[in-house]
């Protein structure tokens, strides 16, 4: 018999500018590594985060989370810290880590993890997914936990399509 | 092997619960509890699993798959007002999430004695929402 799994997306957009430049590595080295994306004075990209939640359907009100909580979640957590910003100068999380969007997709998943409770602890939604667009070519996705109806998931970086 | 196809309908629908007050309605449902009702162009995108036929080269027929999708969504739904035109959702909310999970229900029908399985049903709402259902063999 086959029963259901739902998985509910949000599209959030956020523009904002980094550098990538590892202090592990000599100019020259980080200058082949990320191409123009070392250069000194940064750049700019309008990224996309995709977040997906799984739940059970609540009978009473259709919804796997009242996406209204999970827009203050992303926008007091996420988007405030990050929109309009250089992410090496102004977010805390990237004063010693390379702004990749790999790095950028961990941070954003650890912040949704760390307040989810606090927006979202009545439902029985789980946040089950992290996707960043850093351009229309590339995107990266974290999986922060097993999807309750498969099982082939666990979590980690699972998927960069360029 | 995975195959999707992709669909179009517009149908308005309205999100909230009777018993409960209008601010009540628009913390859970936003805008969409606006009682007289609201619309959308839905984009339904739906994937099959199987494997090539080793004549045909195709997973499945795709006309057959419109044919289906046709038949179950876009006719019943294109241009409907859910909640009074469309059962189950003469009592059942309109959701998102709900409009998917009996789209998925539709088509799961409908596939069963297919060679190919349904593997998801992606629905978007808007461009910046959707919701994806996908199976699971509970008797496992």
């Amino acid at each position: 018999m086959n029963a259901e799994s739902v998985m509910v997306t949000r599209i959030y957009r956020f523009s904002a500018s980094h550098r990538l430049d590892s202090p592990h590595l000599s100019v020259s080295e980080n200058q082949q590594l990320y191409g123009k994306c070392n250069n000194p004075f940064g750049h700019g990209h309008d990224y996309v985060l995709e977040v997906s939640a799984t739940g059970e359907v609540d009978t009473r009100t259709g919804l796997v989370l009242p996406s209204a909580q999970l827009d203050r979640l992303v926008e007091e957590r996420v988007l405030k810290l990050f929109a309009f910003r250089n992410i090496n100068l102004d977010v805390p999380q990237f004063a010693s880590c390379v702004p990749t969007t790999e790095n950028i997709a961990r941070v954003i998943g650890e912040l949704l993890q760390q307040h989810w409770n606090t927006y979202l602890g009545e439902t029985q939604a789980r946040l089950y997914r992290v996707h960043v667009r850093e351009t229309g070519r590339n995107g990266f996705e974290i999986l922060l936990g097993k999807r309750p109806n498969t099982s082939n998931h666990e979590s980690g970086i699972v998927s960069i399509h360029a | 092997m995975f195959v999707t196809r992709k669909a179009e309908f517009s149908a308005s629908h309205v999100c909230r619960i009777s018993g409960l007050s209008e601010t009540q309605n628009r913390e859970l449902y936003g805008e969409g509890a606006n009682p007289n009702g609201h619309g959308h162009n839905f984009v339904l995108e739906v994937t099959v699993e199987g494997e090539p036929d080793s004549v045909t080269g195709m997973v499945m027929d795709l006309k057959q798959l419109k044919d289906v999708i046709e038949e179950e969504v876009v006719a019943p739904m294109d241009h409907r007002f859910l909640n009074f035109e469309v059962p189950p959702f003469t009592r059942v909310i309109p959701t998102t999430e709900n409009v998917a999970r009996e789209i998925w229900r539709r088509l799961a029908a409908r596939l069963k004695t297919s060679a190919v399985r349904l593997a998801k049903v992606r629905l978007f709402e808007t461009a910046d929402l959707y919701v994806d259902v996908t199976g699971r063999d509970v008797s496992a």
